[in-house]
């Protein structure tokens, strides 16, 4: 009776293919000018990079392809970027907010 | 002491929102913002209009545990809103900026139309979660409810132990049927929270709990350690853990938190009988959340209608909008201008908001004053005294279950 699940931490790389799982929502709360991530229990107000982020978070971009794709509209190393979209991944992983 | 945070109010914290210095850099080369080299970490979220209801869809419930949040004198059943008054609410509610919709009882699903209830208050936008015990769930209605747009289901154990569950509840055969649900669920692709409320007659089962959750596939889960209102208070002799007993719980908490990071999410709540300082109760009064009960009443919290000289609109009068921003019960504790010392000149005024005002009156007598939890209180030797005794006791009083129709003897 009981559920097998895979019950191991998923681990952010540049290979991983972040995705917002069908209950995490991301949506734009008109009301108050803002994004906001509907989650079990929680409301999130990620700023304004993490949204950039988090509207290619598609489950078929990498990491990688998400960085390069910011490192050019924001005209800014792609090193950079990638190390902090690895790090913002793991924890809306650790979070329940992504899946890799 | 570690990170314990709101279970019921959603942005309770007012926090700063990371969006500061996110802005264009006028060195930036033309068409591109700065790329922040900041933390892009995600903070709750706050605001003026409320961010979520609580619908008490129904007090009728197959179970009848002793620490229910329900009033000890309950709606009756043929006073319930209609299918078409909730469909109503929830669009109103929505309008309003609800972004979460609890939809809890009593047990929600005893109401033969949840399902509509459901779909409409999704195609509202709002975050839709069903709080249930999940005893009267079958496979089909679980695919309805999916189907109607349900976004979360959390779903109550009262222990591992299947006896001590039963007695709890006083209701045989519970825990079988929830196994069975979280079969259902995962098949589904159905996110779980585990819901257990914890008191000294299953507190040593703490760990099972953990595991338990984890063998069904949850994605959280919350342990919550009862909170002391209503039957809970009615009960509290034989729920109060001790204090070692409930320190204990902190540390396999953060353990698990530790082992099951990256696989499931805990929310721990910590009964503040032994706390300092007074939680935050709803974030705040009238400040990011509401309750409705069966037939309408509009509430600041589940409990408030336990103070006195408090007016509670109905959903059948007035608007939700109307009711949030004038209602009488509503702006009454609002803010902090009803504020006495020591709440009035303190710097966590507006962090904790003063505490509680039910367990103020409670304790008290008046709600004006700090809760007794808070360790400014006059009163919180004397609230720390006595959960110390009830919960050293050795022969705890038996139950009073939880029945509708109020209280007899």
């Amino acid at each position: 009776m009981t559920t097998p699940t895979p019950r191991t931490r998923a681990i952010a790389v540049a290979e991983a293919k972040p995705a917002l799982p069908r209950h995490i929502k991301l949506r734009h709360d008109a009301g108050r000018g803002r994004w906001i991530i509907l989650a079990p229990e929680r409301v999130f107000e990620p700023d304004d990079t993490a949204v950039e982020v988090l509207k290619l978070c598609d489950g078929e971009r990498t990491v990688h392809d998400i960085a390069a794709q910011l490192a050019k509209d924001y005209n800014a190393p792609i090193m950079e970027i990638e190390g902090d979209i690895v790090q913002m991944v793991q924890d809306l992983a650790d979070k329940g907010v992504l899946r890799l | 002491m570690n990170e314990i945070e709101p279970v019921v109010a959603e942005g309770a914290h007012s926090s700063s929102s990371g969006a500061e210095g996110a802005q264009t850099s006028p060195r930036i080369a033309e068409g591109a913002q700065a790329w922040p080299r900041a933390d892009h970490s995600t903070e709750p979220a706050c605001g003026r209009a409320p961010m979520g209801l609580l619908a008490e869809l129904t007090y009728r419930c197959p179970l009848q545990c002793p620490y229910c949040s329900n009033p000890l004198e309950m709606d009756k059943p043929s006073t319930e809103l209609s299918t078409a008054e909730w469909q109503r609410v929830f669009k109103e509610a929505a309008e309003l900026g609800i972004l979460q919709l609890h939809l809890s009882g009593g047990e929600p699903t005893a109401r033969k139309d949840l399902e509509e209830l459901v779909k409409t208050a999704s195609q509202s936008g709002m975050y839709t979660n069903l709080i249930t015990a999940g005893v009267l769930l079958t496979k089909d209605r679980l695919k309805a409810l999916q189907d109607a747009g349900l976004d979360h289901l959390q779903l109550s154990i009262q222990d591992v132990d299947e006896a001590n569950a039963e007695k709890i509840s006083a209701y045989k055969g519970g825990l079988a049927k929830k196994r069975e649900l979280c079969g259902w669920m995962h098949a589904l692709g159905m996110p779980l929270t585990v819901n257990a409320p914890i008191h000294r007659a299953n507190i040593e089962n703490l760990p099972a709990i953990v595991e338990f959750a984890v063998a069904m596939g949850a994605n959280r889960l919350e342990v919550a350690h009862v909170q002391y209102y209503a039957w809970a208070l009615k009960n509290r002799a034989a729920l109060m853990p001790t204090r070692e007993q409930m320190m204990k719980t902190v540390e396999i908490v953060d353990a698990a938190k530790e082992k099951y990071k990256g696989i499931m999410v805990f929310d721990f709540v910590v009964p503040d009988y032994y706390a300092s300082r007074p939680k935050p109760c709803m974030g705040g009064w009238g400040r990011g959340s509401m309750n409705i009960t069966p037939s309408g009443r509009v509430l600041p919290c589940h409990a408030a209608e336990s103070i006195p000289g408090l007016e509670f609109d109905n959903v059948r009068n007035k608007s939700l909008s109307d009711i949030w921003l004038t209602g009488q019960a509503f702006e009454k504790y609002r803010g902090t201008s009803w504020m006495k010392e020591p709440c009035r000149s303190c710097d966590r005024r507006e962090i904790d908001w003063g505490g509680c005002r039910c367990q103020a009156m409670m304790m008290t007598g008046d709600p004006t004053n700090v809760d007794p939890a808070c360790g400014l209180s006059p009163r919180h030797a004397e609230f720390v005294a006595l959960a110390t005794a009830e919960s050293h006791v050795t022969t705890p009083p038996p139950f009073v279950y939880r029945r509708l129709g109020g209280t007899v003897g």
